[in-house]
């Protein structure tokens, strides 16, 4: 019986914390939004599906869903152009690197906003993650 | 219905590898055979088009050879070959027969004094060509100019001949506006830009001598940021080109475009190019809503100052932003209306800088011509390519226009390099 109730203090407070996540990505995935108007819309464009040859669609690419510390490094240092092939297709336009442009806080909320919008459903991409990545980058 | 155009066409691809003759055979019966679908355009009174073929992907630039065989110039290699050769056996305008040779991919391809010209990323190529026939020597390939600049970015390498001998290959700029940082904003302009060095212009070579590259060719143009549609216009002997102009200035400079404005500058402006012109890139842009050309921000411009720009020279005509125009052609048939003699048609491939703003392009333009010089307003010849019918991203396009060449008889053919779809277009009263 003892045993009983410190299982339920971890599994309410397990609760809140499951709570809290949607909550936490929902904002995020707002101030994400205001960040790729102004950032990455103009390339990427309004429906993340990019320009054929030129700029890499965001929608269901191993780039966008996969590893969160290349996607992060791809903004914080950009790419030359070239690099990014999707099914055969190559695209030319280089990524400017964005390390003196946006906050870890924007680059985190703009990469929840990428993976969560335009058919993408992944995880949360936190400021202390683009922090530590930064930081080792350097 | 389908199943019967199938096996029609399988039939039709079994026949056409049975008269195998100077080209490499693409095997596969996906490139063996002319697809094709409804693809609509709309075109003036009089005139009607006919879909060669599609389904060749990436299809950039076209040639016609006087026997009336279609060379097609691939972006994305098909069947392992990047040059397509597409034979319409019965006269009704549609590819019968289609083989492809070359292992390389690019943009530009043209036909001069019996040699087919075409060029990957990096180098020009050149193959004897019997014009009655359409047959290529395959085997006669020679690299003409090689080691151009190609960093990915406005790496395509489009071409022109004149009448002497000369060979023209565009070098696009690897930059948007030739900033330290490319395309950081806040990133000043390098002054002078060292990308005009090798590239940011077109350059000269002598159509038959093999292995050319920068030490053996003229630097004809310069200040011209990135040109895929260029020809050689035979009735004043001169180069003319159309330049893709520069991006992101309502992005980076919001304080002097807004957003609307940001979509219709700087001009897509063509030039006439006399030996040694300089039209400006990257210290300067044509201002759409000023009407003339003016200081780039990135070299301290405000949309006022003219400053070093007052001694470029000035484009001939202008369109809308970002509509990218990707082929040029001087039409010298007979077959259209008197109008349309030495005018030029130019394709434009479709924007996508226009965003927030709708985007628009995707079709080809007219601009008639007197004595070298645009003679009046420039007017929609062909369009609908988009399949747009409100605002859609450009990657939603069905078609974009991509390339021009002239036939024999006179009809303007056009190539979209989204599915790789080839139009003939012919005109009677």
């Amino acid at each position: 019986m003892k045993k009983v109730i410190p299982a339920t203090i971890i599994f309410i407070i397990a609760s809140a914390f499951a709570m809290q996540q949607p909550a936490g990505l929902k904002a995020a995935i707002a101030r994400g939004k205001t960040v790729y108007e102004a950032t990455c819309l103009a390339c990427h464009q309004p429906d993340g599906s990019g320009v054929p040859n030129m700029n890499p669609p965001l929608v269901k690419t191993k780039w966008v869903l996969g590893d969160k510390k290349a996607l992060t490094k791809i903004i914080l240092k950009g790419l030359q152009g070239g690099e990014i092939e999707i099914d055969g297709d190559k695209f030319h336009n280089p990524m400017p690197p964005m390390e003196s442009t946006l906050t870890d806080q924007e680059i985190a909320d703009v990469l929840t906003y990428v993976r969560n919008s335009f058919g993408n459903k992944a995880s949360m991409v936190t400021v202390a993650e683009v922090k530590a990545l930064r930081a080792k980058l350097k | 219905m389908m199943k019967k155009i199938l096996i029609l066409a399988y039939t039709v691809a079994i026949a056409a590898t049975a008269f195998a003759s100077d080209t490499t055979r693409v095997k596969s019966s996906s490139t063996g055979v002319a697809t094709r679908d409804e693809a609509p355009i709309t075109l003036p009174q009089g005139f009607k088009s006919v879909v060669v073929t599609s389904g060749l992907g990436k299809a950039r630039h076209i040639v016609v050879a006087a026997n009336g065989d279609v060379f097609v110039k691939l972006e994305k290699l098909k069947e392992g070959k990047g040059i397509m050769r597409l034979h319409d056996a019965n006269g009704d305008g549609k590819a019968d027969e289609i083989t492809g040779f070359g292992n390389y991919v690019g943009t530009g391809i043209t036909i001069k004094n019996g040699y087919l010209y075409a060029s990957s990323n990096d180098d020009v190529y050149r193959y004897k060509i019997n014009e009655k026939t359409g047959t290529v020597d395959i085997a006669s390939e020679e690299k003409i100019v090689t080691g151009l600049v190609n960093k990915n970015q406005h790496n395509s390498k489009s071409l022109a001949l004149d009448n002497e001998g000369n060979i023209y290959v565009n070098i696009g700029a690897p930059s948007n506006c030739c900033q330290v940082q490319d395309r950081v904003k806040g990133s000043p302009g390098q002054d002078p830009c060292p990308i005009l060095e090798q590239a940011g212009g077109i350059w000269q070579f002598k159509a038959d001598k093999t292995n050319q590259s920068y030490a053996e060719g003229v630097r004809y143009a310069t200040g011209l940021r990135n040109v895929v549609g260029l020809d050689w216009n035979t009735e004043v002997n001169q180069l003319y080109a159309m330049q893709h102009g520069r991006d992101m200035l309502f992005q980076f400079y919001p304080e002097l475009f807004n957003q609307k404005e940001g979509a219709e500058n700087p001009a897509e402006e063509l030039f006439r190019l006399p030996k040694g012109a300089d039209c400006g890139w990257p210290y300067c842009y044509y201002d759409n809503d000023k009407k003339q050309q003016l200081l780039n921000p990135e070299y301290g411009g405000d949309r006022q100052k003219v400053d070093r720009c007052a001694d470029k020279v000035k484009s001939i005509a202008q369109f809308p932003g970002h509509l990218a125009p990707n082929a040029l052609l001087f039409y010298t048939g007979n077959q259209f209306p008197a109008k349309y003699k030495n005018g030029a048609f130019i394709a434009f491939h479709g924007s996508w800088n226009r965003a927030p703003e709708p985007q628009a392009g995707f079709f080809v333009v007219f601009v008639p011509f007197k004595d070298g010089m645009p003679s009046g307003k420039w007017e929609v010849f062909a369009d609908g390519f988009s399949g747009f019918t409100s605002s859609a991203s450009t990657g939603k396009a069905k078609y974009r226009p991509c390339g021009l060449a002239q036939g024999p008889d006179g009809s303007l053919y056009i190539s979209d390099d989204n599915n790789g779809t080839i139009w003939k277009v012919s005109y009677s009263k």
